[in-house]
Order: C-alpha cells, then sequence, then structure tokens
C-alpha cells in the first residue's frame, strides 16, 4: 500500500505538469483543437505534417514561450523559496528573501525612467536582482558573529531600502506614461514574453536548478544547523555561498521576465512538503513540478479570465492565501 | 595503548581577545576511556568540548586527533574520527527518523552524491542496536526528550567515529532514561569508543567513567579517576556548596548538596 502510494505520487508529480503543459495550448482567444496542437508541435521534426501557418504561429510564437515561461517561473521561485527555507532552517522564508525582488524591482524601475527598451528593462532587472543580494551577502560578511540571523536581517534591510527607491522612481514617474507600466511590471505579467527573451533566461535557470538537484540532499544537514552541519563534515559557510548563487541566479532571471510574483516561493515548498515529506531530496524535485504547475495554471487563468490580462502577482496571492491558510489548518500537526 | 585525542596546552578566548575562557589544559584519551568533565554553568565546558571537533578554533596550543593535528584537518576528515551531540538541539522541519539518522553518513558521501543502500543498511544498524528502529519512519520533532537523544546517538553511530563527544547528553532525560544512557555509553566505550562528555552530576562519574575533569576557572581543578576526583572538597571548589558523599556500593557513590540557606527578600512580593 505504502509503495503503491508513493508510486502515485511520483507519477502525479511527473505527469500533471507535462499534461498542463497541452493544456494550456488550447486556452485562448483562438481557439486550437488537441489535434491541431500536437501536429503542429511535431511539424519541425516532421515535414509530413502540414498545418496553416496562422496556428503555427500562434503556438510557436505566442503560446510556447509563454507556457514555458511561466513553468520555469514558476519551478524557479518555489525550488529557490524551498531551498533557502532549509538555508535559514526557517519555514516563512521565501526565494525574495535576500533583497533579489526589490533590487530586480528598482532596476526594472530605472530601466523605464530611462525610457529604455524591453530588452534593457530584462537585464537591469536581472544584473540588480545579483546586485542587491551581493551586496546583502557582503553587508552580513562584515559582521564576524551571529550567522544566518545577520545574513536574513541583511536582507529585510536591502529590500526595504530598494522598496524605498521604488517608491521614489515611482514618485517621479511620468503619471500618463511610465508610472502604469512600473505598477504593471510590479505587479508581474508574462504577457510580453517573447522567444528571444526567454532564451536569455534558459542559462541562469538551467544553471541554478542542476545545482540545487545535486546538493539537495545535503541541504538536510545544513537545514539542522551550522553546528551540527560542520559536526557532519559540511562546511556551512561554503555551502550556503554555492546554495545562495545558484537560488539568486534562478530567482533574478524568474523575475527579470515576469516582474514580481509573490506566494509562490513561499506556497509551493510548504504545499510540497505536505505530499512528499521535508527530506529535500524529494522535496526539490517535487516543487520544480508543483511550482511549474500552479504557475502556468494562474498564468492561464490571468490571459483567459476576463478581456483583459490580470497580473500574475494579483492571482497568486488571491488564489494561492485560501490554499495555503486552507492547508495550514489541516496539515502541521508534526511542527512544534 | 591507543591514543585517540591529545590536547596540549589549549587555551580559548572568543575573537582571540584577552579574556582567556580557559588556558594551558591538556589531557590524552585512548580507546574506550569515558571523560566526563564537570564544572559549574558558564564555566566554559561546552566551549572546550567544542574546541575539541573544530567547532570553535583554540587560541593556542595543540589538540592531536589519532596523530593528526586538528587545524590541518578538513571538514569531513574530522567528522569520520569524532561524532558530537550538541545539547539543546533546536529543530525546524520534521524529518524523519531515518533522514536524521543518515545525515551521519554525510562525512562519508561526496557533496553531489545522496545516501546509497549501503548507507541506509548501516544507518538502520544503529537503529537497531539502539533498539529504536521501530521509529524508523516516524518524525523525529514529535519524539521525546529521551527518544530524541537516543536518535542523535543513532545519528553518530552511523558516523562510524572514534571518539564522541556528549555535551549534557543526560540533561533533560528523566531518572531512568539518565541511568539507561550512561549505560549505554559504558557499552560502547567497551566496543572501543572513546567517549568525552559533560554532566551536572557529579554521581554519573561512578556510573562508567573511568577519568573526571572538573573546570574551574579557566583549568582543570582536578583530574583523574571518579573515587579520587569527586571528593567534598573538590566538589566545595567546584560548586561553592557544602556536599555531602554518601556510598551506595563500593565503586559509586551520591552526592547530596546540603542546603546553603540564602535569605533573600523579595520586597516585590512582600505585601
Amino acid at each position: 500500500m505504502k509503495i503503491w502510494n508513493k508510486y502515485v505520487t511520483i507519477s502525479v508529480l511527473i505527469l500533471l505538469p507535462i499534461f498542463l503543459f497541452f493544456l494550456s495550448f488550447l486556452l485562448g482567444r483562438f481557439p486550437i483543437s488537441p489535434l491541431e496542437v500536437i501536429l503542429t508541435l511535431l511539424s519541425p521534426i516532421n515535414s509530413n505534417f502540414t498545418v496553416s501557418p496562422a496556428i503555427s504561429s500562434i503556438v510557436f510564437n505566442i503560446r510556447l514561450p509563454r507556457i514555458i515561461a511561466a513553468m520555469l517561473v514558476g519551478a524557479s521561485l518555489a525550488i529557490a523559496g524551498a531551498a533557502f527555507q532549509g538555508i535559514f532552517k526557517n519555514p516563512l522564508v521565501s526565494s525574495d528573501i535576500l533583497g533579489v525582488s526589490a533590487g530586480s524591482g528598482f532596476g526594472a524601475c530605472l530601466a523605464i525612467l530611462l525610457a529604455a527598451g524591453n530588452w534593457m528593462i530584462q537585464i537591469f532587472a536581472f544584473l540588480f536582482g545579483l546586485i542587491s543580494v551581493l551586496i546583502t551577502y557582503l553587508i552580513s560578511k562584515t559582521y564576524k558573529t551571529g550567522g544566518i540571523l545577520v545574513l536574513v536581517l541583511s536582507g529585510v534591510a536591502i529590500s526595504a531600502f530598494f522598496n524605498a527607491l521604488i517608491s521614489g522612481a515611482k514618485f517621479i514617474a511620468d503619471p500618463y506614461d511610465k508610472l502604469p507600466q512600473i505598477t504593471y511590471w510590479l505587479m508581474g505579467s508574462l504577457s510580453s514574453i517573447n522567444l528571444d527573451k526567454l532564451l536569455v533566461i534558459i542559462i541562469p535557470i538551467f544553471s541554478g536548478i542542476f545545482v540545487l538537484l545535486l546538493l539537495r540532499w545535503r541541504l538536510n544537514v545544513l537545514a539542522m544547523g551550522d553546528e551540527e552541519a560542520q559536526s557532519l563534515g559540511v562546511n556551512p559557510q561554503k555551502f550556503r555561498a554555492i546554495l545562495i548563487i545558484a537560488c539568486t541566479l534562478l530567482t533574478a532571471a524568474a523575475v527579470s521576465v515576469s516582474g514580481i510574483i509573490g506566494w509562490v516561493g513561499l506556497l509551493i515548498p510548504h504545499i510540497c512538503r505536505m505530499i512528499v515529506g521535508p527530506d529535500h531530496k524529494k522535496l526539490l524535485p517535487a516543487c520544480l513540478s508543483i511550482g511549474a504547475s500552479f504557475l502556468l495554471l494562474i498564468d492561464n487563468v490571468s490571459r483567459t479570465a476576463i478581456a483583459i490580462e490580470v497580473p500574475i502577482g494579483i492571482l497568486t496571492a488571491i488564489i494561492g492565501v485560501p490554499v495555503f491558510l486552507y492547508l495550514l489548518r489541516r496539515g502541521y500537526s508534526q511542527w512544534s | 595503548m591507543e591514543k585517540i585525542i591529545e590536547v596540549k596546552e589549549i587555551s580559548f578566548s572568543y575573537n582571540n581577545g584577552d579574556n582567556n575562557i580557559f588556558e594551558n589544559i591538556s589531557f590524552s584519551i585512548n580507546k574506550g576511556d569515558v571523560l566526563c568533565i564537570l564544572g559549574p554553568n558558564g564555566t566554559g565546558k561546552t566551549t572546550l568540548l567544542k574546541c575539541l571537533n573544530g567547532l570553535q578554533d583554540i587560541k593556542s596550543g595543540e589538540i592531536l586527533l589519532n596523530g593528526k593535528n586538528l587545524k590541518s584537518m578538513p571538514f569531513p576528515e574530522i567528522s569520520k574520527l569524532v561524532g558530537y551531540i550538541a545539547q539543546g538541539h533546536v529543530s525546524t522541519f520534521p524529518f524523519s527518523v531515518i533522514d536524521v539518522v543518515l545525515m551521519g553518513r554525510s562525512p562519508y558521501i561526496s557533496l553531489t552524491d545522496s545516501p546509497m543502500e549501503k548507507d541506509f543498511k548501516i544507518a538502520e544498524r544503529s537503529l537497531k542496536d539502539l533498539g529504536i528502529l521501530d521509529m524508523r519512519d516516524r518524525p523525529y520533532t514529535t519524539l521525546s526528550g529521551g527518544e530524541k537523544q537516543l536518535v542523535f546517538l543513532a545519528r553518530v553511530l552511523t558516523q562510524e567515529p572514534k571518539l564522541l563527544i556528549l555535551d549534557e547528553p543526560t540533561s533533560h532525560l528523566d531518572f531512568g532514561n539518565q541511568i539507561r544512557l550512561l549505560e549505554l555509553i559504558e557499552n560502547l566505550s567497551k566496543k572501543g569508543l572513546a567517549i568525552i562528555m559533560s554532566s551536572h552530576f557529579p554521581d554519573h562519574t561512578f556510573l562508567g567513567s573511568n577519568k573526571v575533569a572538573i573546570l574551574k576557572n579557566k583549568n582543570f581543578i582536578a583530574l583523574g579517576d571518579p573515587l579520587n576526583v569527586i571528593t567534598k572538597d573538590n566538589l566545595k571548589k567546584a560548586y561553592d556548596i557544602d556536599i555531602e558523599l554518601i556510598e551506595v556500593s563500593k565503586s559509586r557513590k551520591v552526592c547530596v548538596p546540603l542546603r546553603c540557606d540564602i535569605s533573600v527578600e523579595f520586597d516585590n512580593l512582600a505585601k
């Protein structure tokens, strides 16, 4: 019975994102049938399948990049959130704890204020995300003692600092033109995604995920605390630095294309812990699956629910909060 | 005799300041030895224990682990030789017992790998040796203090070390579990493990320890076998209180602290 359960869980975790991937092609203003989707997706590798250029364009240029982006962003935020919770021994932190989101947000604001193009907004967001975490890390290094608490507090401080700069940027932004763009970016959306933007984030995202997956078992040891980790042969400072670099690459890359999307990095790790338990060996892969599925679902709602696009950041909270509170009520008997 | 750890004239201060926590401490421990370190609160027992496996860096002196200088050893190499149980573990995630015990294999598993069949076998063997195999899949956060201590003991055994360092292993345990744990420690020493532990119970040194040290005022005020060290005089020096020693059997005494008749006026309560 138990073994059976395990296989059911694994199968669901593998099949759910695949199923949603194909399902998402069917959703949208322009109706496409399942057969057309399959034929179109297969057409590049088999020229016998002929499909109309209109459908091909929608599938490859519009829906495919958006679906992949939603899945990558969801998976990144979720796995980085889970890793950060382990690194900081704290189930309340999420992927933006070290200031990535605020830094990226300010980078995007700056690019918008400078009237830079879409492309520059993404690059600025990515770089400022990395810079803010670097500042956080360097500040924490100037304190000899304190360890992870100092790191988290530095992150909170740097977030507050960049959030203030974001407010400043909003204050001086042109209210008819740039302010709406800033506001929209900060609420998170994938509507401006295209294949080029996607290609830029693929390298940081895949390398970040690769590193986290390789190191995931050892994360258990770190999650027991620095002293215990060291007594078990792990160098906590070095190991944490590697993990933070991986998580920061993931989060900054995700935020650079999607804007600020809250809740995924906090909510998904908790949902996954209820499904597969706290062992990071199982938890991190589960976060990839559920994170990708969750954000894809949310993005589908965002682009199809009403006539205009609803920013994803709004939906993740509106849908995520009740789910989270419901699970909190059900599931946390083992937590002290 | 095989020397597991040799401590030569070590001193320690926080941030390498002038205020030494302890200075010029020397001792050595052989295979099968059990050293119990006594001393009042805040005297530096925990700090001393942490220096012995490199969790804290000593200011001067030298520690030889199996003949090698501790300072030159990388973390995994130290943890293959030394198992450490801290006092007052703070838990966050409800890992299952087997996951916690498997962490003991960490020094043997390369950074990018995870435990294999062989590691599971060793971990389960430790659980079985301690009679807690039935707890294998329970979240360790739901266990009682005594059960948790056994899980951590299973984990350090899974490390297959030569030396165990236990920081107040009997604190928070009930009367029965205290004795059971001490006997377990004695059995482990008979299997060849060297053990260094700290304690607040002078009596406990008569149950399995063959060496006792009393740490007070930056140094050992006594070091030797329990019958010689646990005396009225030494205990008075250690705890600043009169203590009666009562012989229970030939090699076992109990220590009874006598009243010291503190009189305090609780002004706030005197209504």
